[in-house]
């Protein structure tokens, strides 16, 4: 027996597996960047959200996504859907484990945020003590902040202080 | 409702300016740390300015994209405050890329973002849906780029003798300029008259709670602010944002239309 399936679902199926381009072990959907697949007016559309608003990645992801789509004839137009602010808290525990696995410390919750501490979204006041973040090669929580800043917008880079290796921290945003 | 255009232009002018003065900072960091920091401190400024004018083109129409008010714009056009456009060198001693100042420019990103982390929080409840949107996103980032000025004033500052110096010196001259902050102009009178805009006199007092504990911790003095007060967002500008623009539209202009 064979089921049709729409074209949304079809593109579903294609987009599942897209992988972001600059960290490529996790999916677009696994990230929160792919929102939706949907049937508009002027025909498909896939809904994706920016990270940073100045992701450079973002271009890519619109070609990558067009590129999947082109491989079983279908086309549709891209979204850029702002609100909801994209957060890493949409990003699954499957997710986290791999960006561990991969080498990158997942990010800490912002919504369940403890006061005081410290992370992207809520702004720490003296003397407020971060919340430790884990190495991903050795798991020490003696860990320290190298650059507020690293290879991506997306994350910071560490050094840990057991092991001596640097990582890139998945900043809770 | 839609922000009135001239105020959404003022918000993606103050991004796009002091993005585009960071950057300069790309290839010359002081540490790679602090290169890859400021370039990535631009990349966002510079995203949040293009949702802002792709949102202004919107509703100017007439072919209007964000390339087009990012680079065919001229300086009395800009609504940027004058403390984006100054240059990183204290004191206009110089012009050559030398003399850029690491201190001017973290007290600079310190004093913007201690105010955008408190403007772009009040714009989540603009009645202009697709601004609450772009505040929600740039909060995140302007509390980040408070974050990592702040470390650096307090470490500038309680620093060594010569650091102190600095900073002390940096903020001397640019804390004057925050005084526009607290002017009124007349997009953002029109934005709060139709609830797209916020009160920004009402933010001073957490404003001053913010920069003074800073202080106090980065042990510096506070200056005097008084005086002229610039009027950038209105249009009149330091003779600095012509040499900007000269140099950020200078390929838009000689090639119009191009792509890679």
């Amino acid at each position: 027996m064979t089921t049709t399936l729409t074209a949304a679902e079809q593109a579903w199926q294609l987009l599942e597996g897209l992988s972001d381009p600059e960290i490529p072990v996790i999916t677009l959907r696994e990230l929160g960047i792919l929102r939706d697949v949907r049937e508009g007016a002027a025909g498909l559309e896939v809904v994706i959200t920016p990270t940073y608003s100045g992701c450079p990645a973002m271009g890519q992801i619109e070609d990558d996504v067009k590129a999947a789509l082109a491989t079983a004839g279908l086309q549709a137009t891209v979204v850029t859907q702002l609100a909801p602010a994209w957060t890493t808290d949409w990003m699954t525990d499957a997710a986290r484990e791999k960006l561990r696995a991969y080498g990158i410390a997942p990010p800490h919750a912002c919504a369940s945020e403890k006061p005081g501490a410290a992370n992207v979204v809520q702004f720490a006041a003296r003397g407020a003590k971060p919340e430790a973040v884990h190495c991903p090669q050795c798991g020490s929580a003696n860990t320290t902040e190298t650059s507020h800043f690293g290879s991506t917008a997306c994350k910071a880079l560490y050094r840990c202080l057991d092991c001596m290796e640097p990582f890139d921290y998945f900043k809770p945003y | 409702m839609n922000a009135p255009v001239d105020y959404l232009l003022h918000l993606a002018d103050n991004a796009l300016i002091l993005g585009q003065r960071n950057a300069e900072w790309c290839g010359h960091g002081p540490i790679l740390e602090e290169d890859i920091a400021l370039s990535n401190n631009s990349l966002d400024l510079i995203g949040q300015a293009r949702m802002l004018y792709q949102h202004a083109a919107a509703q100017i129409g007439k072919g209007a994209t964000e390339d087009t008010l990012a680079y065919f714009r001229d300086v009395p056009d800009f609504r940027n405050y004058t403390l984006c456009e100054l240059p990183h060198m204290p004191l206009m001693a110089a012009t050559s890329a030398g003399d850029r100042d690491f201190a001017m420019t973290i007290v600079r990103n310190f004093l913007y973002s201690s105010l955008m982390v408190l403007v772009w929080d009040q714009l989540q409840n603009s009645k202009d849906a697709q601004l609450a949107a772009i505040a929600a996103k740039s909060l995140k980032e302007a509390r980040y780029h408070l974050r990592h000025s702040r470390d650096w004033l307090v470490r500038l500052g309680d620093g060594t003798e010569v650091s102190h110096a600095k900073v002390q010196a940096a903020l001397d001259q640019l804390l004057p300029y925050t005084q526009e902050f607290w002017s009124t102009s007349p997009q953002e009178s029109a934005a709060l008259a139709n609830g797209t805009g916020i009160d920004m006199a009402a933010l001073q007092a957490d404003w001053n709670q913010i920069v003074d504990e800073a202080l106090q911790e980065a042990t510096l003095q506070r200056p005097a602010a008084g005086g002229f007060v610039p009027t950038g967002k209105q249009g009149i500008h330091s003779e600095h944002l012509g040499f900007v623009l000269a140099e950020m539209q200078s390929l838009a202009r000689q090639h119009p239309g191009a792509t890679w």
